[in-house]
């Protein structure tokens, strides 16, 4: 294992505050760092990590943020570079997920992180590619073609949110926003090299993210540092009243974050470092622990008993909400209908067959089964009980410790096209990150070292609800303690 | 259809009722709820079932739901969960409605109803949910062509209870005196215009026949399309017939729907495959448990107008009405405050309960309007019987009045004055107007000189003719009286 830190592609930004103090002392302009990122997004087409680039408007909103920046009135992440992902909605610009029978859809809304985003004076540069409605982990189910990884060539960049973690590994941007289901923001960005945070459920606002699954998704950023990481979720965070589910916790300052773990409890679950993780990750979780333990912090193994069924309860609980989700592209109303249908039923069935690629139709035949009628109380409901069981397991590991410490995915980023056409072995890489989702924690993934081919080692911290603070501490002493 | 043919067969019948609510906007998103609005205008992203949007639930048609919850004797849930029913229509856009499934609003409720003949009924209420509209399909030749069909989502999402009764039904006219109650109780709490015809309340029926003394259930069928009482008591009527009818022949009933085909008169058998669904209901993620606490229930309790049956018991203790004015007068809310108002004013109420029944209620079904639109004041009225009652006009005089009142407005006592309609009273006045009647009609008056008392009618008649209706006609009658001899 090699623990180098080398930046792992040319940047083409530094990091937001020093972006911004350099406009501010006249050696840049936004304008000019949104050109460089345009114009290595053009360079790294190959990567295919954006589905749309907001050229002329990303310049023009640089254009009037310059000004800002020079007469001081601008918002607190003036100056950033922003990426996202094409389940968010930007009013007026394409989203397709991904998907084909999204190809012509334009929201007449803003999602919630959208008009905050830009209300703190960032910049959106484009919408990044994603496995079809976020249902993947390696960002090859896309109408718009694979992702590839831009530190690991030949690899997958993971998923769902793999074009937000490769247009931040490539630096085309300071961060990128994803969402996480089951892993989609964490995976990608341990996939990449990258950090990745997975807010606590209800912290970031779901209005204007296309619905996947509605009780795990979440939106969180993606970016190469913690400061970048903290700075965004500053500004998405928060209640909103479009959104029910949203948590009315105030957010706390979330860039203040001291980088120690002196005095802290760090758990390690012993279910997560068992067969199957690959021998440089059980090593990098060592040497973490021992970097922690060296600097304070106490380290203790825990008990998640639960875990063995994260995967079932995960898929079962997804795949009957993605299945109600996803009831509404019927080719009625907005985005792709089948051509030359003759009935109503036709209409439904050849749009939504054709409209949805097969990792879409796979999950909302499965969640359709899942709910029918003879089925829910075996499945659903038993798979809700699993929930309030593994949400137990943490409450009880918290009930000793601050954190936990485990291995973001039990591999580094496989193949590209390793595991399309074995679903089973992509859903298993998610088994790590699937029971943080079922849990409502959050988690976030940092980058710590390299395997023995060099590819990027993501490790995964959790904390109980809304203690955000205490991930971005963790990852930011592991930042310094590389 | 007669009782002989049902001899020996009764039906039992559930109704399950929608109503929509009255609030400005829809149940999870902004958009207007108003009806007649040019198609899709009314509409908004969440109601569209965009991607990413997300519901947020409407306090108001909260509190309307228990609303009608507390004046049905409902228990209020103190938590209640959304959930998802699942089925593609073109007029439904996220595929699925938000309803209630396993926990509902209210629960454990009843009304009571009055058949003409017999006891009060007590009739259960299941429940009563909270639930989206849909919105409509268009084929109206205005718009499309051909075989066509438009989608009008101005309805989606408009606030809807549905409200479920047990199976206590035992006639179609125990059906449409049910369903009127409802109809009153939703206009009365003001939640629902109750209008049957736009669709604002629309009721399915389940039906099923068994000998009578059976006690199993019978093999339903459920009816829907009725846009009326009148219609729903007709379906009801055909399909008890059909299937005891069917019984008798020995055939078996098949649990299907059937649609009302009012110009017909028939109930028509909906294919199959339109409502063979699995509606895979599950809870809705977007909503959190909808939590109703003691402070706001007991709020909305406290808020709550008197309702109609204490109203009506009430207004014949106090007023001494008979029950059979009490129920005409509380009949609506607006109706039963107006009779209020004018009581109040009034010397004698059951004169103004006669006014009101009588030529008040008339007006207002000539004319299509609201007791609110009625251009007499209800202390106007009550001015109006108080002349009657003080002997200054006639009530025949009084038609007169109230007829100037609807026409030109004013007040019954500048009416009077100025048109000279006042009573005349004066007795030497009517003295002469009743000898000069009687020495018009000689041979008449010697008749009831005679003692032929029916001729007493022809003089009075004679004697308000020549005065134009102002003679008091019991003076008139006292002195023609006399006139008889021994």
């Amino acid at each position: 294992m090699t623990r180098d830190r080398q930046p792992s592609a040319s940047s083409t930004v530094p990091s937001i505050r020093a972006t911004r103090q350099a406009i501010r002392e006249g050696n840049d302009s936004l304008e000019q760092v949104v050109s460089r990122c345009l114009a290595a997004i053009a360079a790294g087409s190959d990567i295919n990590a954006f589905i749309t680039v907001f050229d002329e408007q990303a310049l023009e909103a640089a254009r009037r943020i310059d000004g800002q920046i020079r007469s001081g009135t601008a918002g607190p992440l003036a100056g950033a570079v922003i990426a996202v992902k094409d389940n968010i909605a930007v009013k007026d610009c394409l989203m397709t997920c991904g998907s084909r029978i999204l190809h012509n859809f334009i929201p007449p809304y803003d999602a919630t992180v959208i008009s905050r985003l830009q209300e703190a004076g960032a910049v959106i540069i484009g919408k990044t590619n994603l496995d079809e409605f976020a249902m993947g982990s390696s960002s090859e189910h896309s109408a718009s073609g694979a992702v590839k990884n831009p530190v690991a060539p030949g690899h997958v960049a993971g998923g769902s949110s793999g074009g937000s973690a490769a247009a931040v590994a490539a630096g085309y941007c300071h961060a990128a926003l994803g969402s996480d289901t089951g892993g989609s923001i964490r995976q990608p960005a341990a996939f990449t090299g990258v950090f990745g945070l997975k807010p606590t459920y209800g912290r970031v606002s779901r209005f204007g993210l296309a619905a996947f699954a509605s009780s795990l998704d979440q939106i969180g950023p993606l970016a190469r540092s913690t400061e970048d990481l903290a700075a965004v979720l500053q500004v998405i965070s928060g209640h909103d009243p479009l959104d029910g589910t949203s948590a009315q916790e105030p957010a706390p300052d979330f860039s203040a974050s001291v980088a120690s773990l002196n005095g802290k409890t760090i758990g390690i679950p012993a279910q997560y470092l068992g067969e199957g993780v690959q021998p440089e990750i059980a090593a990098a979780v060592d040497a973490a622990a021992e970097k922690a333990r060296s600097s304070g912090a106490k380290v203790v193994s825990v008990d998640l008993p639960m875990t063995d069924y994260a995967i079932a309860t995960y898929y079962l609980i997804c795949t009957a909400e993605a299945s109600s989700n996803l009831a509404r592209y019927d080719g009625a109303h907005y985005g792709f209908r089948a051509e030359g249908v003759r009935s109503l039923e036709e209409m439904y069935t050849r749009s939504r067959s054709e409209g949805f690629g097969e990792e879409v139709k796979r999950r909302i035949m499965l969640g359709t089964y899942v709910l029918s009628a003879g089925y829910y109380d075996a499945y659903y409901r038993r798979a809700m009980k699993a929930r309030s069981l593994i949400r137990r397991d943490f409450e009880q590991a918290f009930a000793t410790c601050d954190l936990l410490l485990t291995p973001t995915t039990p591999t580094t980023a496989f193949r590209s096209g390793e595991k399309t056409t074995d679903p089973l072995a992509m859903y298993l890489s998610d088994i790590f990150t699937v029971s943080v989702n079922l849990a409502g924690l959050p988690a976030i993934s940092f980058p710590y070292g390299r395997d023995d081919q060099g590819l990027p080692i993501g490790l995964q911290c959790i904390a109980p609800a809304f203690d955000e603070i205490s991930l971005l501490r963790a990852a930011r002493f592991f930042e310094q303690n590389g | 259809m007669s009782e002989q043919q049902h001899m020996g067969f009764e039906a039992v019948i559930g109704l399950e009722v929608h109503a929509q609510l009255q609030t400005a906007s829809k149940i999870f998103s902004p958009s207007s709820t108003a009806f007649g609005a040019p198609p899709n205008t009314h509409v908004d992203p969440v109601c569209l079932g965009m991607p990413g949007v997300l519901p947020v639930l409407n306090r108001k048609a909260v509190e309307f739901a228990i609303r009608m919850g507390l004046a049905t004797h409902c228990r209020i849930a103190g938590r209640s969960i959304f959930a998802r029913k699942h089925y593609f229509y073109p007029d439904l856009p996220k595929g699925y409605q938000i309803s209630q499934y396993e926990l509902p609003l209210c629960e454990h409720g009843y009304v009571e109803i009055e058949p003409e003949q017999g006891e009060k009924r007590r009739i259960a209420i299941v429940r009563i949910h909270l639930e989206e509209d849909a919105g409509k399909s268009v084929h109206a030749e205005e718009y499309v062509a051909g075989d066509e069909t438009l989608i009008d989502l101005n309805r989606c999402g408009v606030p809807l209870i549905e409200i479920v009764s047990a199976p206590d039904l035992r006639t179609p006219r125990e059906a449409w005196l049910y369903l009127a109650k409802l109809r009153q109780l939703v206009r009365w709490l003001g939640i629902c215009d109750g209008n049957m015809e736009q669709g604002s309340l629309r009721c399915d029926a389940n039906v099923s026949v068994r000998p009578v003394g059976e006690k199993k259930l019978g093999v339903k069928t459920e009816l829907k399309n009725m846009n009326t009482l009148r219609g729903v008591e007709k379906a009801l009527e055909y399909e008890i017939s059909r299937q005891i009818a069917a019984v008798r022949r020995g055939e078996t009933i098949v649990q299907e729907t059937l649609l009302w085909d009012a110009d017909r008169n028939v109930a028509v058998p909906m294919r199959s495959k339109e409502f063979a669904h699995d509606y895979r209901y599950f809870p809705d993620p977007d909503l959190v448990p909808l939590v109703i606490d003691d402070a706001w229930r007991d709020r909305i309790a406290a808020e709550l107008p008197e309702l109609p049956d204490s109203m009506r018991l009430r207004f014949t203790r106090q007023y001494g009405l008979p029950e059979y004015d009490a129920a005409i007068l509380t009949e609506e809310r607006e109706l039963a405050a107006y009779f209020e108002s004018a009581a109040a004013e009034a010397r004698d109420v059951k004169a103004v309960s006669n006014w009101i029944m009588g030529d008040v209620l008339r007006v207002i079904k000539e004319e299509k309007i609201s007791i609110a639109a009625f251009r007499v004041a209800p202390k106007a009225l009550a001015e109006l019987v108080n002349l009657i009652t003080e002997g200054v006009i006639s009530g025949k005089i009084a038609k007169q009045v109230f007829a100037e009142m609807l026409e030109n407005g004013g007040t019954p006592k500048q009416i009077v004055e100025e048109k000279g309609l006042v009573q005349i009273s004066d007795s030497s006045a009517i003295e002469q107007a009743v000898a000069d009647a009687l020495s018009a009609h000689p041979a008449e008056a010697e008749r009831l000189r005679n003692g032929e008392g029916k001729l007493i009618g022809f003089f009075v008649g004679k004697v308000m003719q020549a005065s134009r209706g102002k003679a008091n006609p019991k003076m008139v009658s006292e002195l023609l009286q006399k006139q008889m001899r021994g």
